[in-house]
């Protein structure tokens, strides 16, 4: 490693040291942890019902609920304004709150400080969000009985979809982590676009083919193991989709976070502090 | 870093339509350089420009040979207490510096040697480990002032730094500051209070409305305010015998008897000849006591120069 690639890397660790601390500080991080709580309290209060109860889960609809429930409510918001809330803070929130300029007085080259702060925002969701996710998928497996928890685990690819949900929840937040990083260098006040985005996201199924593809969701959607059937009792939450092979999606968000970094790096070379104007 | 000399070469810095700084052409030597003026005077716009926390609308700044857009050498040899009061959340006055340090890319052992060393000097130790947000206005500019020179810079930039420090400390600080001088670094300061500048700086940069109205050792500029000659005061025991022999030279423009008597107040165009002269003038039975002039500081060189109107500073 060349001494400048070391240098780099030490910047790096002591942004994270500093970031990472930042966004689990229980008066910062508490939004955060009540978004990914959120559904996964429900799962287990239903867990809970059902052991008082004497029921057991039935593993087909149990993982519709589960597919259902990540889908549209974990994916669409709980990470959706999660990443919002973490990578709108890493610039725009630092300028609003007058502390950028400690960043910037320092001798780590403005691209390095870009991915120091993006890699602390996406480490930080990801272990929130990834985390939710596996205590939902745990939900789930305690509802069942246990022979049918170990043969859905162990002999009907039941590892391999908690592989594949704990992986799209962290491809959801470094994509969604580029695209909300550079809105915070674009936009003074980015209200009106996340809420454009959401909205945007929302509207996905109902898209041309083409447009759908510029969009997290549709290859979020790709690369999930469950579909949401069109009929039956989630119907109303159902998309009509036309699902991409999972390389072209893990490729597409890549790609988005990608652009998201190479346009934020050109952003930053140019960052002045003019806190007056926030 | 191959420059001597903080350069500014016909820089201008405009916020939108907003003037911030015009056409300024300055070489900052080492030792104590003040900027002065009035609140909008353009003096932090300065220092982001120095810093690269602002960019130059037009112009070029050279900070020892190092364009202040490259903050990966810039920062090696440039420390800035800003005048910002925020700090990231959750930190200490120890982790505050620290983390700074950390961003330079030093070792655990470096930093925290590098840390006390600062804290040390600020006189901060006790307080090291105490939550910044807990510490008092005075304490919390000390820490500003421990981080910005912690890695031991060539060029200190201090906005506002004796702001919120009780005279002891500030008394300290100004020592300090003098010590970093002797030793060759460039200490740049923008303060309030002008006898403090006067006291400490080795040059001036008095600034109005964006413009560099002079710059220069306080003695210089003070020479070439032509429009307000010198105020000279001679201490002696008779000040009227002599006010009456001193008007014999035309270099004076006026002499008045000093209120408490024990003087004379002399105002000169040309105070070198003013000074050959004089012993010259000494009537016999007149004890001259001291020579000195009496509005070649800051204060008076500001008045002069931007007015009594010229704002608040």
């Amino acid at each position: 490693m060349t001494p400048e690639w070391s240098l780099w890397r030490a910047q790096v660790l002591a942004i994270l040291r500093l970031e990472l601390k930042r966004n689990f500080l229980p008066k910062r991080g508490w939004r955060l942890y009540l978004l990914a709580a959120a559904p996964v309290a429900l799962l287990w209060a239903r867990v809970v019902v059902d052991m008082r109860h004497g029921r057991v889960g039935d593993l087909g609809r149990d993982s519709l609920i589960f597919a259902a429930v990540f889908q549209f409510f974990y994916l669409r918001l709980a990470i959706f304004f999660g990443c919002v809330k973490v990578f709108l803070k890493l610039f725009r929130g630092e300028m609003v709150e007058k502390s950028l300029h400690y960043y910037l007085l320092t001798p780590v080259r403005r691209e390095v400080l870009l991915v120091g702060k993006y890699l602390a925002g996406v480490i930080s969701t990801s272990i929130i969000f990834c985390t939710g996710t596996a205590l939902m998928l745990a939900a789930v497996l305690a509802d069942l009985p246990r022979q049918a928890a170990e043969q859905y685990l162990f002999g009907g690819g039941g590892l391999g979809h908690i592989v594949i949900y704990i992986a799209t929840t962290a491809l959801a937040c470094i994509a969604y982590g580029g695209v909300f990083l550079l809105m915070g260098f674009l936009f003074r006040n980015p209200v009106v676009p996340v809420v454009l985005v959401l909205l945007w996201e929302a509207a996905n199924p109902f898209l041309p083919q083409l447009l759908k593809r510029i969009s997290v969701i549709f290859y979020l959607h790709s690369l999930m193991p469950i579909s949401v059937p069109a009929q039956g009792d989630f119907a109303f939450l159902a998309i009509l989709r036309t699902p991409i092979p999972a390389y072209l999606a893990v490729a597409g968000l890549l790609l988005i976070a990608i652009a998201g970094l190479w346009l934020g790096a050109r952003q930053v070379r140019k960052l002045e502090i003019n806190y007056g104007t926030e | 870093m191959t420059g001597r000399e903080i350069v500014f070469e016909n820089v201008s810095r405009f916020y939108g339509e907003v003037l911030g700084v015009n056409r300024v052409n300055l070489a900052i030597p080492p030792g104590i350089t003040s900027l002065v003026g009035p609140n909008g005077s353009g003096k932090t716009t300065l220092m982001n420009l120095m810093t690269g926390l602002l960019r130059p609308t037009q112009g070029r700044i050279d900070i020892l040979g190092v364009a202040p857009d490259d903050p990966e050498h810039l920062f090696r040899f440039v420390g800035y207490c800003t005048q910002f009061d925020s700090f990231p959340p959750g930190m200490t006055g120890y982790e505050f510096v620290y983390s700074y340090l950390r961003l330079h890319g030093k070792t655990h052992a470096e930093c925290d040697q590098m840390v006390w060393r600062a804290i040390d000097r600020v006189k901060l130790t006790e307080a090291a480990h105490r939550n910044v947000a807990g510490y008092s206005k005075g304490m919390r500019q000390r820490i500003k002032l421990a981080q910005s020179m912690c890695h031991d810079p060539q060029v200190l930039v201090l906005d506002e730094p004796l702001n919120g420090l009780d005279p002891l400390v500030r008394a300290e600080t100004i020592t300090l500051f003098r010590s970093l001088a002797e030793a060759g670094k460039h200490v740049i300061i923008s303060s309030h209070i002008l006898h403090e500048v006067d006291a400490i700086s080795d040059q001036v940069i008095l600034l109005s409305s964006g413009y560099v109205v002079a710059e220069g050792q306080i003695h210089g500029v003070r020479t070439e305010v032509e429009d307000h000659p010198m105020q000279i005061l001679i201490r002696c025991n008779r000040p009227s015998a002599l006010a009456s022999r001193i008007f014999e030279l035309d270099t004076v423009v006026e002499a008045r008897v000093h209120s408490d008597g024990k003087g004379l107040l002399v105002r000169t165009r040309d105070p070198d000849r003013f000074y050959l002269m004089l012993n010259r003038l000494v009537v016999d039975g007149v004890d001259l006591e001291s020579i000195a002039p009496a509005d070649d500081d800051v204060n008076s060189v500001y008045e002069y120069l931007i007015g009594p109107d010229g704002g608040s500073i």
